[in-house]
């Protein structure tokens, strides 16, 4: 009996961090549903949506230490693969006559047309992995962005599949605040199971000192692949769930803004812990909200004040600029969000020391 | 005969711009390991700089107003200036990070000049002559090549020749080739860090400037992701020609241009708008197979 409360509070502990993350989306996506106006309501979508994002880099990112620029690739190779399966099923022979028969004539159930999508792009990440995972630091970098940049070409050119170019529109729109919750808390689930399993602390090890991680047995390649094939799956998933959102898909949806957009998140959250990722998009979020408000402009007695358009995006760039001069290691800088008032400050639940940021 | 010639042609005039571009990434990279991809963007406001700030679509002439050469002369400066201050206001401080870290936040200065565009002349496209002159097509042995092409070619070649001079022979050239190669061991030996990196930023920004009004010439319409579609080409190529290498990033340069050509005419009509994912393709080989590029740099450690 003891023993298992023992057992019971063990693993409550070991989920803290998890459920102390999950907790403040659920309130606000409750509290955006029963208070919101529906611009709030889809502000808070789109967050939620963006977390899963995030998320997604964190997992190869901020596990490997390995800055990868080509997440929003599998995104949009999952968004077009949830497309083909649910769109438009009186247009698609037409405008998209190259997709294979049994795809043009058949509309798939949203569910397993999402999964169809997710495994799709796990399955790219998994066999471009197979080549860029050889590579490291500043070449890994360099190689994955070649990676975003060839998909974005083939994509935009690719006119009998993808329209080129030109958007899709039409597409369910079936994503919810609630689905959106879902998928942002499955995302992070996943990630803190990878990060606290063997595989995940073997490639953290890896981050800390490849000769050191290598010497006790661990294969960069393979844990690298490991997660950059989930990372891949989870980024899919964010792709099917813009798509659903949106209803519009085109292909530079997914291309350089939205990468940046990311990578900033991730960066002034800091990219060495779950924490970061989520605290990245809810505290840019706000920002970006705050900034879109005054674009659109605000009555100041008489007159109305507005900035001009693209001023959101220069306070972007100028915090991931500071935030990168004088907090390298982001908002969270390496640590979970545990309860404050613990006596024994537990040893981060990974196990793993904190002064890699020094 | 004449239509491989005309290939040609058309392969060293758009090298030339790629290989502009890609040396002043790779001299900045040499030296502080900097991936800098804010050079397009330095590029893009060179170009802009030749209209007032104005929302409408119809150009308001600012320096494009003056007499040619004192035009040129403004253009270089402004985009000087500004290469001058974007180091010393963001990479300055972060000067000892990773190299990724540094891509990453030449990311942010990329984003934050494209924007600053937006936000000054909004995102529409606008026209903009350069004068007829340039536009006229020359006749040579029976080929007809615009004279905007051959002025960039020979523009580009002087510019290689006095950049590898002023290497070769100044100070402070001397300096930076010393930097490129060990750059600690070159401040140890009295090299100071803050000249030699504001001297290649100079460099880098008065090439941006020649290429921002190449470009142009060329084209007659300025937009804002112009320059940083320019700098994803002159980025692969430096890759491709070697990292660090200045060599090898000028032949890279023209090596990406001249795929990038040649691919243009002997592909099949509908495979040929994906000729530019073979040159990406391409990077990812070199950095698997020759990771420090055609060229390699003689110092080990370079991406």
């Amino acid at each position: 009996m003891i023993a298992a409360r023992n057992n019971f509070i063990c693993h409550l502990k070991a989920a803290t961090p998890v459920l102390l993350l999950i907790v403040p989306l659920v309130l606000a996506a409750l509290l955006a549903d029963q208070f919101g106006s529906i611009g709030v309501l889809r502000s808070v979508t789109e967050a939620l949506i963006k977390i899963v994002v995030v998320v997604g880099l964190y997992i190869f990112i901020g596990n490997s230490g390995v800055i990868s620029l080509g997440g929003t690739a599998f995104m949009a190779i999952a968004a077009y693969a949830t497309t083909w399966q649910t769109c438009c099923s009186m247009m698609k022979p037409m405008v998209m006559s190259g997709l294979p028969e049994f795809l043009k004539h058949m509309t798939v159930p949203f569910a397993p047309a999402a999964l169809i999508a997710v495994a799709l792009a796990g399955l790219a990440a998994f066999i471009s992995g197979l080549v860029l995972m050889r590579l490291s630091g500043l070449a890994a970098a360099i190689g994955t962005l070649a990676l975003l940049f060839i998909v974005n070409v083939t994509y935009s050119n690719w006119d009998s599949v993808t329209m080129g170019a030109s958007s899709v529109v039409g597409i369910p729109t079936y994503v919810t605040v609630w689905i959106a919750l879902a998928a942002a808390s499955g995302s992070i689930v996943v990630a803190y199971l990878f990060q606290i399993s063997r595989a995940g602390l073997a490639l953290r090890a890896t981050r800390e000192d490849e000769i050191a991680a290598q010497a006790v047995g661990i294969s960069i390649f393979r844990t690298r692949l490991l997660a950059f094939t989930i990372s891949g799956a989870v980024l899919g998933l964010a792709g099917v769930l813009y798509a659903h959102f949106l209803g519009v898909l085109a292909i530079d949806m997914f291309f350089m803004q939205l990468t940046f957009l990311s990578l900033s998140m991730l960066v002034v959250g800091g990219m060495g812990s779950l924490a970061g990722a989520v605290v990245g998009v809810v505290s840019l979020s706000l920002v970006i909200e705050l900034f879109r408000t005054l674009e659109r402009g605000i009555w100041l007695g008489e007159t109305k004040a507005s900035l001009p358009a693209g001023s959101q995006e220069l306070v972007l760039a100028v915090i991931m600029l500071c935030i990168l001069i004088w907090r390298r290691e982001g908002i969270m800088g390496w640590k979970e969000i545990t309860w404050p008032f613990t006596r024994h400050q537990p040893v981060s639940a990974s196990g793993e020391k904190i002064e890699a940021a020094a | 005969m004449g239509y491989f010639l005309q290939v040609v042609i058309d392969a060293v005039s758009l090298g030339s711009l790629f290989a502009l571009v890609s040396l002043s990434i790779g001299l900045i990279f040499g030296i502080m390991r900097l991936i800098n991809f804010a050079q397009g963007d330095f590029v893009t406001i060179g170009a802009y700089s030749l209209l007032a700030p104005a929302a409408g679509a119809a150009p308001v002439l600012f320096l494009g107003a003056l007499p040619w050469p004192l035009m040129i002369v403004l253009v270089l400066a402004v985009v000087v200036v500004l290469a001058l201050v974007t180091e010393r206001v963001a990479f300055r401080p972060l000067r000892n990070a990773e190299p990724a870290t540094l891509l990453v936040s030449s990311f942010a200065v990329s984003y934050f000049l494209q924007n600053l565009v937006i936000v000054l002349y909004t995102s529409r496209p606008k026209a903009l002559s350069l004068g007829t002159e340039i536009s006229t097509v020359v006749d040579i042995f029976g080929l007809r090549i615009a004279s905007i092409q051959l002025l960039t070619i020979v523009v580009t070649i002087t510019l290689l020749v006095a950049i590898s001079a002023f290497l070769r022979f100044t100070p402070l050239g001397l300096q930076m080739r010393a930097s490129a190669e060990n750059f600690r061991m070159a401040r140890l030996l009295g090299v100071r860090a803050n000249r030699v990196i504001a001297g290649a930023f100079a460099i880098a920004g008065f090439l941006g400037g020649v290429v921002a009004l190449l470009l142009t010439a060329q084209t007659g319409v300025i937009d804002v992701r112009a320059g940083a579609t320019l700098a994803v080409f002159g980025f692969f190529a430096t890759v491709i020609g070697g990292m660090g290498s200045l060599v090898g990033a000028a032949l890279g340069g023209f090596l990406v241009g001249a795929v990038s050509a040649v691919l243009q005419t002997i592909l099949p009509a509908d495979v040929r708008p994906f000729r530019d994912a073979v040159v990406f393709a391409a990077v990812i080989v070199v950095l698997l197979v020759r990771p420090r590029g055609i060229i390699a740099s003689k110092s080990k450690e370079r991406v």
